[in-house]
């Protein structure tokens, strides 16, 4: 209360009266109500809210409980120069002026107030004197009325004990006519068929009956009330025994049994028995369903079927079981468990039966759905089934239905790509029956890369349903962690990424090397595909994942570097796999046309042989099959006289300078020395060497499998003068066109060099053919 | 521990023929034909003095023709037979013959070093293992066991049986078989197995390997397609009676249990070029010598497949030498099969492979320029082995 007068709202002091007159300075007021407040008594530390309140110690403040003024008027003096002085003077003396108009204000205003506040309490004293008069009236009239009440009672009294009596009599009379009429009342219940009111009526008597049994009268009304109850029994056990009424009435049955004391133990496996009968039914109309001959409902249906018929019936016995037998204790609650456990495994059966047939369709949405609704319904049953566990397997199922599908997807997306690449051969060989060009390189790998990312984010939708919010069992601890990193993430993508490059890699191994079971333009297609989900794919399909699949579990997974590793591994076997096939498919062609001809008795040469033709053709066929999905790459700076000038000039210089002295009939040494010398400053050539992402390594690769293969077959051979020659020629021929292929043409030159070299080891009869000459052919051919 | 250096030996010649002298257990010495078109043919008869990493090298004159393929006879040391080429007159003719060295140069390479310089001798013509019609031989093979007396040789798609008679002066052809064919059917390579009393002989034609009874000359097995391309080479185990390797053009060295042919037991794919010969050690069967067209010789360590593996890796149905049996070892961590060492010293296609007789941790490779190089185990794999 002092508290709040102290505040600054301006209706709040003791007396209304300060805010009268003067309400310009609030300061001044805050002051006045200061002096109030002394006034009153209200000590200054009592304020303590003040926001002076901690200089309130000051003896120098003027507003302050310890002013004093000699102090102050010291500090003022000492302080303060003359004008601040006089100043303060006069201040001080308006603020006192102010200060006495106000109290004479208050003081004129609480006057009127005092004076009426007497006259009030002069006219309460008269008022009070008169009603003290009539209060004591008022006590003796009390008195007296006291006196003659208690004199009525007591003549009252020996009546009213007479009309307890005759009450309690006629209520008695009333009792043992019920009690007569009883055996009448309840045949004609029975009759009626209100046995509950029977029973009701019974449960009356009963203990009274039983109370009185010694008086022969009551035992026989006792008597006939058991003949009629017995009868009564027996007729609701027929009629529960017949069953035909629903849950609800048997549990009447069940109740009214139960009061008339019959065994409780007997009456549960009954009604369980029961219960039973007609759960099974339900189940029974659910494998009907199932079954194959009719068309199987869908598998929403069919879970609401369940749910609504099975599930929904087991919960009424539950309820019903619970409310009757409570009495049971454990043991009841047990059996109840039982009972359910056993029919609902029966169920999840059935369920799992049908599931079963949804595995192969495409479809999540309505098995989702389906599989919701199934969840959804035997978690309502909640606390009366739960002893049961059957909440539990209803997760379990969910869980492996979930875990199937992903093994469905997996599958659907490797028969996917599976079916892209039948569909790619198909496409690669059909041109050729058409004779044209179909579509490119570059369309089929763009279409196999998009169908596959389709069809992955296909599934990833699919199996995303598994999570959606709204579905009862996406909370549960395998939907929100398991199943998003080890299921969708690991077995799913990874799992299908994997697969993908084996199924690639697969394309290697196969045995077929010789006929090449595998298109070569499959294989170039796959390792581009490879690559290309190394650089991009891969890390867009797994951020893809994670985004939709808030991944919370911990377990590790595989990083997207792995992952791409593998792939690029899986590219480069597939490249390398590539060159060696169309290496081979060129060797084949060179080593035929070796070592089916007789280079001993061949005529001289006229012209390049079709064979180093076709060798160039189908090289630069793969250069234009490379091309379409590969990069050009790096070629190694070329000499500087072959890049810009016409090549046959270089070639024919450079032939004369190296073969010429290895042709004269010397010493058999030279020629040995010469290739060693040669060899020393040439590295060595790795013929089957791993190759890199570009269009020139591949083709190096080729044209060095191809090549050494000559080598190796030319020095098999013994020739003739002209067989030589012939060679000659032939790798003249090859070197002026295969050399824009390859990374490095040192390397051309090299092997080329090399095979002639041997040819003329080979020969018994070395002659080389003039350059020019040479030269001559080749450019006619 | 250092690993010795290789040691280098270079012929004039180009060469292809490379064969320890069998019959020779105490010497390490190898025989290797030359190729030359132009000049007299020679053989090289190349003696290495481990002790002190020296070669001493006889020449023989094999003025026949190039060879092609030489073997030694497995029971006289100084016998053996060359595959050459004879060429007259725009024709070449592949032919076949035994010869012996002349005497003093049989046992005792190291007894005269210094006539190097002096003419060459020639060697002694035994016999010819031509048949009436003109093919080219192959390759020649004799029986490992036996005294000396017979000889397989391959030539085209025949495969001759010869019984050499009056001190091997006489040739006898015994049987014969042929391989029958759509195309150009050519044996390019075969080995006499040593097992089953020797009456086995392995054969390789283009991509195909087959087994042939001696006995009857008929055919026992065929592993058809069991190299993507041509198979260069094949060898028996020596310990184990139904594993053969083969090598081929595919660049790969196959492992093959001859019971099962349609599946290769192991595959090894070390070189980058064709692989033209493989060889089994010849008491240590893990150890498999291979030479490429890549110039390269690799090593290779093929313990789980082996005679000794460590642990019972394979169950030994095929009891091998008791004292070849080290698996009651199991306390040593099993050894992986891997590549123990590529030998680079070769500059130009290496065509023959062979482990030395005489010394079953040394073996000799030889390129096409005529370049010789003997090389060890390394001793560490080798007291491996032996420890």
């Amino acid at each position: 209360m002092a508290a709040e007068a102290v505040g600054p709202g301006p209706a709040s002091g003791p007396g209304d009266s300060p805010e009268g007159p003067e309400a310009n300075a609030p300061e001044r007021r805050r002051k006045a109500h200061g002096m109030l407040k002394l006034y009153y008594g209200l000590s200054e530390g009592e304020v303590g809210s003040r926001p002076s309140g901690p200089d309130s110690l000051d003896p120098t403040d003027l507003n302050g409980a310890h002013f004093d003024p000699e102090v102050y008027l010291d500090k003022l003096r000492r302080e303060c120069p003359l004008a601040q002085l006089m100043d303060s003077e006069t201040d001080m003396v308006r603020q006192i002026r102010a200060l006495d108009s106000d109290m004479q204000t208050l003081v004129y205003e609480n006057y009127n107030k005092f004076i009426s506040a007497t006259d009030t309490i002069r006219k309460m004293k008269n008022d009070f004197r008169k009603m003290e008069d009539e209060m004591d009236r008022l006590a003796n009239n009390m008195a007296v009325i006291t006196d003659f009440s208690a004199r009525i009672s007591a003549t009252l009294q020996d009546r009213h004990e007479r009309i307890t009596k005759l009450a309690g009599v006629h209520a008695l009379l009333r009792k043992l006519q019920f009690l007569f009429e009883l055996p009448s009342r309840l045949t004609k219940c029975v009759e009626l068929g209100a046995y509950r009111q029977a029973v009701h009526y019974q449960g009356r008597a009963r203990a009274v009956l039983q109370q009185y049994q010694h008086l022969p009268s009551f035992r026989a009304i006792q008597d006939d009330c058991q003949v009629i109850m017995a009868r009564l029994a027996q007729q609701l056990r027929q009629r529960f025994r017949e069953g035909g009424s629903g849950a609800p009435e048997q549990a009447e049955c069940v109740e009214l049994l139960l009061a008339l004391g019959e065994p409780a133990e007997e009456l549960c496996e009954e009604f369980l028995a029961h219960a039973r009968g007609r759960l099974e039914e339900e189940l029974r109309a659910l494998e009907r369903e199932l079954g194959p001959s009719p068309p199987a409902p869908d598998v929403l249906e069919f879970t609401d079927r369940g749910g609504s018929g099975f599930v929904g019936g087991l919960c009424q016995v539950a309820a019903a079981y619970q409310e009757l037998f409570a009495a049971q204790g454990p043991t009841g609650a047990e059996k109840l468990a039982a009972f359910a456990r056993e029919l609902g495994s029966h169920y999840f059966e059935l369920v799992e039966r049908r599931l079963a047939q949804e595995q192969g369709g495409g479809d999540n949405s309505l098995l989702v759905r389906a599989l919701d609704r199934f969840h959804r319904r035997l978690r309502a049953p909640g606390a009366p089934l739960a002893a049961a566990g059957l909440t539990e397997s209803a997760t379990e199922i969910v869980e492996r239905v979930a875990r199937e599908r992903l093994g469905h997807h997996l599958q659907g997306l490797q028969a996917a790509f599976l079916g892209c690449l039948t569909d790619v051969r198909q496409a690669l060989a059909a041109p050729r029956l058409a004779g044209k060009e179909g579509p490119s390189l570059a369309d089929l790998l763009a279409n196999v890369a998009s169908s596959i990312l389709s069809h992955i984010k296909a599934s990833l939708a699919a199996v995303h349903l598994f999570t959606a919010k709204e579905v009862s069992f996406s909370n549960k601890p395998y939907f929100r962690g398991e199943f998003c990193s080890q299921g969708v993430r690991e077995g799913l993508i990874v799992g299908f990424i994997r697969s993908m490059c084996q199924t690639a890699q697969s394309f290697c191994d196969s045995p077929g090397e010789k006929g090449g079971a595998t298109p070569p333009a499959l294989l170039l297609l796959l390792s581009r595909l490879c690559l290309d989900y190394e650089t991009a794919t891969i890390s867009y399909i797994l951020t893809l994942t994670d985004e939709q699949f808030l991944v919370q579990d911990q377990s590790p997974v595989t990083p997207v570097s792995t992952l791409c590793a593998e792939a690029r591994d899986t590219a480069r076997r597939l490249l390398t796999h590539y060159v060696k096939v169309q290496g081979l498919v060129i060797s084949q062609m060179l080593r035929k046309s070796v070592e089916t001809r007789d280079w001993l008795s061949t005529l001289e040469p006229r012209n390049v042989r079709a064979v180093m033709k076709r060798v160039v053709e189908d090289t630069t066929a793969i250069d234009v099959q490379v091309g379409l999905l590969y990069e050009e790459g790096v070629r190694k700076a070329q000499s500087s006289d072959s890049s810009k000038r016409t090549f046959s000039v270089y070639s024919s210089s450079r032939q004369q300078g190296r073969y010429a002295p290895s042709y004269t009939p010397s010493a058999p040494m030279d020629t040995n020395l010469l290739s060693n010398i040669q060899k020393l400053f040439s590295e060595r050539i790795d013929v089957f060497s791993p190759v890199e992402f570009n269009k020139v390594s591949v083709l190096t690769g080729i044209i060095k499998i191809s090549l050494k293969t000559l080598l190796e077959c030319v020095r098999l051979r013994t020739f003739g003068r002209f067989g030589l020659q012939q060679v000659q020629v032939d790798c003249h021929f090859l070197q002026l066109y295969l050399w824009r292929f390859v990374a490095d043409e040192e390397l051309v030159h090299l092997l080329l060099d090399e095979v002639v070299a041997s040819a003329a080891l080979r020969c018994p009869d070395p002659v080389p053919m003039e350059p020019s000459v040479v030269e001559v052919i080749c450019e006619r051919g | 521990m250092e690993d010795d250096a290789p040691v280098i030996y270079g012929l004039e010649f180009q060469a292809r023929a490379l064969t320890p002298q069998t019959a020779e257990t105490d010497a390490i010495r190898f025989l290797v034909g030359t190729q030359s078109l132009k000049y007299d043919n020679q053989i090289h008869i190349i003696d290495f003095d481990d002790e002190n990493n020296i070669i001493n090298k006889n020449v023989l004159l094999h003025q026949a023709g190039e060879i092609w393929h030489i073997s030694a006879s497995p029971a006289d040391k100084g016998v053996l037979a060359t595959c050459y080429n004879r060429t007259s007159d725009s024709r070449v003719l592949g032919c076949a013959a035994v010869w012996r060295m002349p005497k003093d140069l049989e046992s005792s390479g190291q007894e005269s070093p210094d006539d190097s310089a002096s003419t060459a001798q020639t060697l002694e013509l035994l016999c010819h293992l031509g048949s009436a019609a003109p093919c080219n031989v192959a390759c020649v093979a004799w029986e490992p066991m036996g005294e000396g007396k017979k000889v397989i040789s391959l030539a085209d798609n025949h495969i001759l049986l010869w019984d050499l008679q009056e001190s091997s002066s006489q040739a006898v052809l015994a049987s014969s078989a042929s391989l029958e064919g759509k195309g150009q059917m050519r044996f390019t390579s075969g080995r006499w197995s040593p097992h089953h009393n020797c009456t086995q002989v392995a054969t390789a034609n283009d991509t195909a390997l087959r087994g042939w009874d001696t006995r009857s000359m008929s055919q026992i097995y065929c592993i058809e397609n069991a190299h993507g391309q041509l198979v260069r080479d094949l060898d028996f185990n020596p310990n184990k009676q139904y594993y053969l390797v083969s090598c081929g053009d595919d660049c790969k060295v196959k492992f093959w249990d001859t019971r099962n042919v349609t599946e290769p037991v192991r595959t090894l794919e070390e070189h980058s070029h064709w692989v033209w010969s493989v060889r089994y050690n010849h008491s240590h069967d893990q150890l498999v010598l291979t030479g490429s067209s890549d110039s390269r010789v690799i090593l290779s360590n093929m313990v789980s497949i082996s005679s000794e593996p460590f642990g019972h890796l394979v169950d030994d149905d095929d009891v091998s030498d008791p004292e070849e049996h080290h698996s009651e070892e199991k306390s040593k961590e099993p050894l992986q099969d891997n590549v123990i060492a590529t030998y680079e010293e070769h500059e130009d296609s290496v065509y023959a492979v062979d482990w030395s007789s005489a010394d079953p941790w040394l073996f000799a490779s030889l390129s096409y320029d005529g370049r010789l190089v003997i090389n060890r185990v390394p001793r560490a794999l080798k007291y491996h082995i032996l420890l």
